[in-house]
């Protein structure tokens, strides 16, 4: 039986990933929104874990609406980019500030 | 109903009349109503004056309205006629009424003349409030209206930087004046505990010889208050040192310098000494002061106008003097002597006033006498009665029998022996220097006249008559041929310009001034200062001191005729000057430069006053302006605050990169921030 400590571990190893995706990536939107994808899988995974462990299905039922809204988020973003890089023709993330102030 | 009432009410509804309505009524309605209300005031006017002298009057106090009942301060808006204020509301309304008519014509391409009508009424309303006054603060409110008719009619042609300046030089020298008039009102209510004039004159006697304390002083109350409202009355009447405005006061139109700055408003000192005669009796130091003060204007006025060039300012210095005249004799005791020269003085200088006015709208607005000359022929009618002003002020007269002469020459050679007659040490000073000044007025107003009707012209010089040929086109085939050749020889020549006498509006009221300046001291000389029907005729509204006149009326004969020597000597050294001999004047001023700079300087009182008060105050007020305003409280206080959040906004606005991946970082260290706070700290 693998113990709840490995879920836990691949669940950090899997949100550091995700965060240093998002600030380490310079160049591509479509790598950001996949290391928030991995940040999501992350707590999914806790929260699949933590539910098992302790026999709560409710934990579960949180996981299934992540995924759903994960999804969602993730159409969105993408037509999002591509309305973006039809405008603009790139989607280099050191060009995207033109909300600076 | 009261007559009074129409005279003091009249101009005011006139004046509300023309200045607010003007616009819609239209110009015409709106002289009409000014010019009107003022000839029914003068009639009404004469009607009074001539009761009092008949002996058919009495005095009277008309009241109006309540005005202040607050503790033991109590004054009413009350109207008082007496002999006092008959000779003043006859003096008032008669000049205003003629300055009124003279402005239809003088006025006539203004385009602001409903505002001008009004302003003058404004003025006749508060000088007729000021004369019959029943309390020192109704007077003061009439002091004020004056003051302030008098600023809106010297900056009347206000684009004229040097009109608005002249306006702010006459209301805040008046300030300062108005400043000892309010404390010696204060004073008073202090000391008698009432402002009702007659109340304190009544009192007034009996406080002689008692003291009161000021500034940690025991001064002689009378001598004080007296002291006091007399500053007040040095502002007013442009005694020295507060004389500086009066020769400024001249930018102003000349039928107000006629009305205001010769006949009336400053007169208003002398005839406010007169009515407070009992109260200035009581301190003999402060008739001292007076005497002293009336006697060095006198002279010190005379020597400036003996040196000026400009028509109006010669005349201006001559009323500075001739007011000194007043303020001595009322300074020796000579009351009704002091009035009776405030009297033939409105008439006659009024007239000269006028007639310069004449002579500058015939000149085209040139007031420089150095190119006049030669205009008796043109303008007759001017010249005459200029003439008949000029033997008015200087004097002429003979004391043959009852003796006859002109306005002038009864009322000034009664000021002169009223002042041998008084025997102190001031009034001898003040004789001497009377006597002297007497053949400078003469000299001056000689000059005057010389310089203007007689000589050859010298018009081609003057920019004004050039602007006019050149500007106008009235006659081109004269001027071409003269402006040309005179371009080259501009010290004579008429430059082919013809002065045009004034038209009938201006002519008619200096000929009735005339006829006042002809007759006003030979008519009334007897009521005002003949020690047996004078008395009578005042009836206690001045102090009238039998003796006095007796005395003068039994001075030595030199001291009779001082005065009429005086004023020949004074014609004969201008008519060398100035019409037999003219290089004197150049190599006068060439041998003494020194004395002519001076004088034509007047005595540098205005470049004194400029480093004295002027230059401080400028300097206090750009300190303030610069560094206090600007440099305190605007640069810590809006200025300060909106760089403060305009430099929050720039710093603030420099986290907003626009990256995602910073805003995610601090997303993220904020969230462990506020994680760890929880965890550890706030357990």
């Amino acid at each position: 039986m693998i113990g709840i400590n490995s879920y836990l571990f691949v669940g950090a190893v899997l949100f550091t990933i995700g965060v240093l995706g998002i600030f380490l990536n310079r160049r591509n939107v479509i790598l950001m929104l996949m290391a928030i994808e991995l940040i999501l899988l992350a707590v999914n995974i806790n929260l699949v874990a933590f539910s098992a462990f302790l026999g709560d299905l409710t934990g579960q039922v949180l996981a299934m609406f992540v995924l759903t809204v994960a999804a969602a988020e993730a159409a969105i973003g993408l037509a999002i980019l591509v309305i973006f890089f039809r405008r603009r023709g790139s989607i280099a993330v050191d060009d995207v500030n033109r909300m600076h102030g | 109903m009261h007559p009074i009432l129409f005279i003091v009410f009249l101009p005011l509804i006139a004046a509300i009349v023309a200045g607010l309505f003007g616009r819609w009524i239209g110009k015409t309605a709106a002289k009409t109503v000014t010019t009107g209300a003022l000839f029914i005031g003068a009639f009404l006017s004469w009607l009074i004056f001539l009761q009092f002298i008949s002996n058919n009057a009495q005095a009277e106090v008309v009241p109006v309205l309540t005005w202040i009942h607050s503790g033991t301060l109590n004054v009413d808006w009350a109207l008082r006629v007496d002999s006092l204020t008959a000779v003043m509301l006859v003096v008032v309304t008669t000049v205003s009424s003629l300055v009124h008519l003279y402005s239809w014509g003088y006025m006539e391409e203004d385009p602001s003349q409903p505002r001008f009508f009004a302003y003058l009424s404004l003025f006749s309303f508060a000088m007729l409030m000021l004369v019959t006054a029943d309390s020192l603060v109704q007077m003061f409110f009439g002091w004020e209206g004056v003051g302030l008719a008098s600023y809106l009619l010297i900056g009347f042609w206000y684009h004229k930087p040097s009109a608005n300046a002249a306006a702010l030089k006459a209301f805040i020298v008046n300030r300062v004046g108005d400043f000892g008039f309010s404390l010696g009102i204060f004073g008073t209510f202090l000391v008698f505990g009432t402002v009702s004039i007659p109340a304190i004159l009544h009192a007034a006697p009996g406080m002689a010889g008692s003291t009161i304390g000021f500034a940690g002083m025991r001064v002689d109350t009378m001598t004080l208050l007296c002291l006091l409202l007399f500053v007040g009355a040095m502002g007013k009447s442009a005694q020295l040192p507060l004389h500086t405005w009066l020769p400024d006061a001249m930018e102003g139109p000349t039928p107000v310098s006629a009305l205001i700055h010769a006949a009336t408003m400053v007169t208003a000192g002398v005839f406010m000494v007169c009515r407070l005669s009992p109260m200035f009796e009581a301190s003999p130091t402060a008739m001292h002061t007076v005497t002293w003060v009336g006697a060095i204007t006198c002279f010190f006025a005379a020597t400036v106008g003996c040196a000026q060039n400009d028509i109006k300012r010669v005349i201006a210095y001559s009323t500075c003097s001739q007011l000194g005249y007043m303020f001595f004799a009322a300074g020796v005791g000579a009351y009704g002597t002091a009035m009776f020269h405030l009297f033939t003085h409105a008439f006659f200088k009024a007239l000269l006033f006028l007639g310069a006015g004449s002579v500058i709208h015939a000149m085209h607005h040139e007031q420089d006498m150095r190119y006049y000359g030669d205009l008796r022929k043109e303008i007759p009618i001017t010249f005459w009665v200029m003439l008949i002003g000029t033997l008015a002020i200087t004097g002429v007269g003979l004391d043959i029998g009852t003796g006859i002469g002109f306005a002038g020459f009864w009322s000034k050679d009664a000021i002169i022996e009223d002042s041998w007659a008084s025997g102190t040490v001031s009034g001898t000073i003040a004789f001497w220097l009377g006597v002297i000044v007497a053949m400078m007025t003469s000299f001056y107003s000689w000059r005057l006249i010389f310089m203007t009707f007689f000589g050859k012209p010298r018009w081609a010089a003057s920019e004004h008559i050039q602007h006019a040929l050149h500007g106008d086109r009235e006659d081109p085939s004269e001027e071409h041929g003269d402006s040309a050749h005179d371009a080259h020889a501009v010290e004579v020549g008429s430059g082919g310009y013809h002065p045009h006498e004034s038209p009938l509006t201006m002519l008619v009221p200096i000929c009735l001034l005339a006829v006042g300046a002809i007759l006003a001291g030979q008519l009334f000389h007897t009521i005002f200062v003949d020690p047996e029907r004078a008395p009578a005729f005042w009836r206690g509204s001045v102090a009238f001191i039998r003796e006095l006149q007796e005395a003068a009326e039994h001075s030595a004969l030199w001291v009779k005729l001082s005065p009429a020597i005086a004023m020949l000597l004074g014609l004969w050294i201008a008519w060398n000057n100035y019409v037999r001999n003219p290089e004197v004047p150049a190599a006068f001023v060439k041998t003494f430069p020194g004395i002519y700079k001076f004088v034509s300087n007047k005595w540098y009182f205005d470049e004194l006053y400029d480093v004295i008060f002027v230059k401080p105050a400028l300097w206090l007020g750009r300190l303030f302006w610069h560094g206090g305003d600007e440099g305190t409280i605007d640069r810590f206080g809006p200025h300060g605050a909106a760089y403060a959040v305009g430099l929050g906004n720039r710093i603030t606005a420099r986290f907003q990169s626009g990256y995602l991946y910073s805003y995610a970082l601090v997303m993220l260290l904020g969230l462990i921030g506020a994680a760890s706070w929880a965890i550890w700290w706030a357990r």
